[in-house]
């Protein structure tokens, strides 16, 4: 069964967001799905108890543009998903900086099957 | 001069450790950042772990107050992308164990909020009267708050004559007990006194803040997603309670008129309850493909988003929680009010973090 997203590019997202705002959307969350190399974002959005998605697919270390600016409800979930995936977010409205739960500590991404962090640390002995 | 002041983690008022760093000028709240991780426990990530039978014990330990929603929304997604037809009378079944649910949790909520105010006798009668719900929750379905009726095609408990009996003797006793303290919370100059007009939210700031639930509702938005007929409410008629105010007393007051709106759908769907199996046999599940659901809990609009990939452990999980959602509408509430009135208010939107950090 296929969820109907509409595919965008992430120099897409921002005007897309804007868009369906001037229409009267409410912002309803973001979804994170690693894809392995990469992510898939989707934005969910909701008029009228009509949804409708946007999915990004972004690879692992490309920084995407925040929708906070936007909407404001989109501030927690950007930094969920740092702080899960360690996607950054250019232009969060309030940045947690990888901690909105996780403690400094915390190093790994914890939503991550293998987080960029992970794999790009000097493995030990080298 | 600015003066910054944490509240919570923990707090008297707070059940769940909620974390506010408040930024104060003498006693006035000029800004609020929420500061939380304490109880996260990364549920979603256990779908590589349990399998999708599994998986509805897993989504319905997020909350404690609302399991049996959970367990009904991701049953929706996962019969949605195996397209099962869950048997009507499973469908109503659900339905009225979720209304008793959100029964229990506003009335719960009713009494923390009368605690909070310092109403102890309020309190004590708002939990004395949930009991009842609890009662009728444990004889159904032999536990008090996760009750775990759900499954993947139905679910696992049906009511009996005697059970439907009662339980419609049970709610009319509900209805009578409710009418005993609505004169308290709709007249009683300490409760107006703490929750009117205080912690406004505009019906523009809570549509534009993405807020929901009675929070939505109570500052003027009629949406409710109960109205797109999931399970069976299609066979129920009910509009959404609405208030207009958008402070904590509107939020008090949608709660409180759902209390009865819940009595009433419970009435509706017993009254047509219809005869029949109460599952349907889905034999080793592996869904593939991608769906989202959306239900509405006690304390506003829950979102799964489930994605399968031909295996018996799901891909994704991810819960969209209200409170998560109604966390940027607080911190809207907040500025303008008296530190004192920070406790009331940060209650007023139901918090459940348990919920929110999954």
């Amino acid at each position: 069964m296929a969820l109907e997203t509409k595919n965008i590019a992430k120099n897409q997202l921002v005007a897309e967001v804007k868009s369906l705002k001037a229409q009267g959307y409410r912002f309803v969350t973001m979804t994170c799905v690693d894809l392995g190399d990469g992510f898939d974002l989707l934005y969910h959005f909701d008029r009228d108890l009509q949804m409708t998605h946007l999915r990004i697919t972004v690879l692992k270390g490309d920084t995407v543009p925040s929708i906070s600016g936007i909407y404001f409800a989109a501030l927690c979930i950007e930094n969920e998903t740092k702080d899960h995936f360690g996607i950054s977010f250019d232009g969060l409205v309030l940045d947690f900086g990888g901690h909105f739960y996780l403690e400094e500590e915390v190093k790994r991404y914890p939503f991550c099957k293998v987080s960029v962090q992970e794999s790009q640390a000097p493995k030990e002995g080298n | 001069m600015s003066t910054i002041i944490p509240f919570g983690p923990q707090h008297p008022v707070l059940p769940e450790p909620l974390h506010l760093k408040i930024t104060l000028k003498d006693e006035i709240v000029t800004e609020a950042i929420p500061m939380l991780g304490y109880v996260h426990r990364g549920l979603e990530t256990l779908v590589s772990l349990k399998d999708v039978d599994q998986m509805v014990q897993v989504v319905e330990r997020v909350c404690g107050i609302c399991s049996c929603i959970h367990a009904h929304t991701y049953c929706m997604c996962v019969e949605g992308i195996l397209g099962i037809e869950v048997p009507q009378r499973a469908e109503f079944l659900r339905i009225i164990w979720s209304e008793l649910h959100r029964m229990h949790s506003h009335l719960l909520w009713l009494g923390l909020l009368a605690d909070a105010f310092g109403m102890e006798s309020l309190f004590m009668h708002c939990w004395r009267i949930r009991e009842r719900v609890m009662d009728v929750m444990e004889a159904t379905a032999g536990n008090r708050v996760i009750i775990s009726v759900n499954k993947v095609g139905g679910v696992r408990r049906d009511l009996s004559a005697d059970q439907i009996r009662w339980i419609r003797q049970v709610i009319d006793e509900l209805e009578a007990e409710l009418d005993k303290i609505k004169p308290v919370l709709t007249n009683d100059y300490t409760v107006k006194k703490r929750t009117v007009g205080v912690g406004v939210l505009t019906k523009e700031q809570a549509y534009e803040l993405g807020a929901v639930g009675p929070v939505l509702r109570g500052s003027g938005v009629a949406q409710d997603a109960r109205m797109t007929g999931y399970g069976a409410y299609k066979y129920v008629d009910f509009e959404p309670v609405v208030e207009t105010d958008g402070d904590s007393w509107a939020r008090t007051m949608v709660r409180f008129r759902e209390l009865y709106q819940a009595i009433d759908i419970v009435r509706q769907l017993i009254n047509k309850l219809p005869d029949g199996e109460i599952s349907v046999k889905v034999k080793a599940a592996k869904p593939e493909g991608e769906i989202v659901c959306r239900s509405e809990q006690p304390r506003g609009e829950l979102m799964y988003y489930v994605k399968g990939n031909g295996s018996k452990f799901l891909e994704r999980v991810r819960i969209r929680t209200p409170t998560f959602a109604n966390v940027p509408p607080l911190l809207a509430m907040l500025p303008g009010i008296e530190m004192a009135d920070v406790p009331v208010v940060a209650l007023s939107i139901d918090p459940c973090i348990s919920c929110t950090e999954r």
